[in-house]
């Protein structure tokens, strides 16, 4: 994997006048050894398995904890009737990203983008535009060269862990991703792809990582639905002509230090934050477990 | 890391070091067992004990040691499917120390009464590494075919392996040497970037001085041990 920066990515796209994504594309075959054919059809595959997941839902499961599961099936079922306040993208982008979480956390088959934690950001953006917009299998496949592109630059140059960098570096990053492909999809070019990402991003900065009994499920589940739909917020953004007035690689920079910054009791520990609530001491202890 | 590393790993969820990790770990004992599994007895350590039963490790290393991987269906029914297969697992704490936060000591019985023991790490993504095999330091990632040598710490071993390694054009990615005293047991791990001919394993297993030869390949079918 070799960006470290978007502008790297966006020269060499401006270099060889090929789209971001093809960069991306153009790497992996190299990284790999892969056709192009090859390396599509992988990318494929991850298409099929998100939309796979998001068709299985199952409201009527819950997880082991017994603190997730549910709550996909509510908001669809809101969203049905017809009288919510928001319209129905941004509606069902919140449904899906919530379905995903979910299913993760009853440990169903999901893509990790970047991250299990983090699953249902993109897919939630991605599957709701194709249920929504017509458009060719072929460019939602593109997208997801150009979310690979971002999440590969924050993973080389801050972090896609939650231990490592908070949760800026999971929900943040999968949210900068999935803006950068919708801005894509919408007819952005390299402009409007790295600032969709960094408007995003920057609106995650110093986001903590506080998991109730160090489960992937309060608050993670929730706040994919933040992800996703800051996602749609700062691309729609970005294609109106507005620009992050720092440079998208110096907010990943932010990030990265911020990161380092971040007290470890707030970094995947269950030390501090929403971890150590009286609600949080509740669960944990009903989980407390014994190992026969 | 890799493209896939961040559209992916296609995993079962909910945590890649806690669920996908583990499978991994139970898969790589599995297979450096080598034959089918008739016991099974699990030590977990730190995060692994702590938090494992929320996120289904329990689950995670048994579908590994069934032979599944992480992106399997039916990982959340191993232990019924172990069950009902008759394997023997049994959950404890590990007796280990001073081990990385997410660990796991697997002790295997095979239906040939072969046994392993391994120590594996859950090192973050879906990453792992097998820290100990049988007792011994090893170290190495299971995304390698890798070569894990027990002999006696004598002279010229060393040589004898990676000689043959080059004559046979594998080329080494990794090479880790352990011993537990001067002149004792010691071990050779080998990640390679090409899988080892079996007929170099053979001729290995037969070398003067070499106590157990374990092969993990790539190779989905392959007979891995010797
Ligand atoms: S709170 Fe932590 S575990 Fe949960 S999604 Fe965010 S980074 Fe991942």
């Amino acid at each position: 994997m070799s960006f470290k920066k978007l502008s790297e990515i966006t020269a060499i796209s401006e270099d060889k006048k090929i789209p971001f994504w093809q960069v991306i594309l153009e790497d992996d075959m190299k990284e790999r050894g892969v056709t192009r054919e090859e390396s599509m059809k992988t990318m494929g595959s991850m298409l099929d398995t998100i939309t796979e997941a998001d068709a299985k839902y199952d409201e009527s499961i819950r997880s082991a904890s017994g603190m997730a599961g549910g709550d996909g099936g509510k908001i669809e079922t809101f969203r049905m009737k017809g009288n919510s306040l928001i319209d129905g993208f941004i509606l069902e982008v919140i449904e899906k990203a919530v379905k995903m979480g979910e299913s993760n956390a009853c440990m169903k088959r999901i893509v990790a983008m970047p991250t299990a934690g983090s699953c249902g950001v993109i897919p939630a953006v991605l599957l709701t535009y194709i249920k929504h917009k017509n458009v060719e299998r072929e460019r939602i496949i593109e997208a997801l060269y150009v979310a690979g592109g971002i999440g590969e630059v924050i993973a080389t140059s801050a972090s896609i862990s939650g231990a490592e960098g908070g949760c800026q570096a999971e929900i943040g990053s999968a949210g900068a991703m999935a803006a950068g492909a919708l801005a894509y999809l919408e007819g952005g070019g390299n402009e409007e792809i790295v600032h969709a990402a960094a408007l995003t991003l920057k609106n995650m900065l110093g986001l903590t990582c506080d998991p109730v009994a160090g489960l992937v499920e309060v608050p993670c589940i929730k706040r994919n639905a933040a992800g996703a739909v800051n996602a749609v917020v700062y691309s729609q953004m970005a294609m109106a002509g507005v620009r992050s007035a720092i440079e998208p690689d110096e907010v990943i920079d932010s990030m990265n230090r911020i990161g380092r910054l971040l007290p470890s009791c707030l970094k995947e520990t269950g030390q501090e934050g929403l971890a150590i609530t009286k609600s949080a001491e509740k669960i944990t202890e009903r989980l407390s477990m014994s190992w026969q | 890391m890799n493209l896939f590393d961040i559209i992916g790993p296609v995993m079962v969820g909910p945590s890649s070091s806690h669920t996908a990790g583990a499978v991994k770990i139970g898969y790589v004992a599995r297979r450096l067992l080598g034959e089918k599994v008739v016991s099974a007895d699990i030590g977990l350590y730190g995060s692994f004990l702590a938090t494992g039963k929320g996120h289904g490790t329990d689950a995670a290393l048994v579908a590994g040691i069934l032979g599944m991987k992480m992106d399997d269906d039916n990982i959340p029914n191993s232990l019924k499917i172990a069950k009902e297969k008759g394997i023997k697992v049994r959950f404890g704490k590990a007796d280990i120390k001073d081990a990385h936060p997410n660990s796991v000591e697997i002790k295997l019985v095979g239906e040939n009464g072969r046994q392993l023991s391994i120590v594996g790490e859950s090192v973050g993504g879906s990453l792992i590494n097998i820290a100990k095999i049988d007792g011994l330091d090893a170290n190495f990632s299971g995304d390698f075919p890798t070569l894990i040598v027990h002999n006696q710490d004598q002279p010229g071993h060393v040589a004898e392996v990676t000689g043959m390694l080059a004559e046979k054009s594998v080329n080494i990615a990794t090479m880790q040497l352990y011993r537990a005293n001067r002149g004792g047991n010691a071990v050779m791990v080998i990640e390679c970037d090409q899988e080892v001919p079996e007929k170099y394993l053979e001729w290995l297993k037969n070398l003067d001085g070499v106590n157990k030869v374990t092969y993990y390949s790539l190779i989905e079918e392959g007979k891995n041990e010797f």
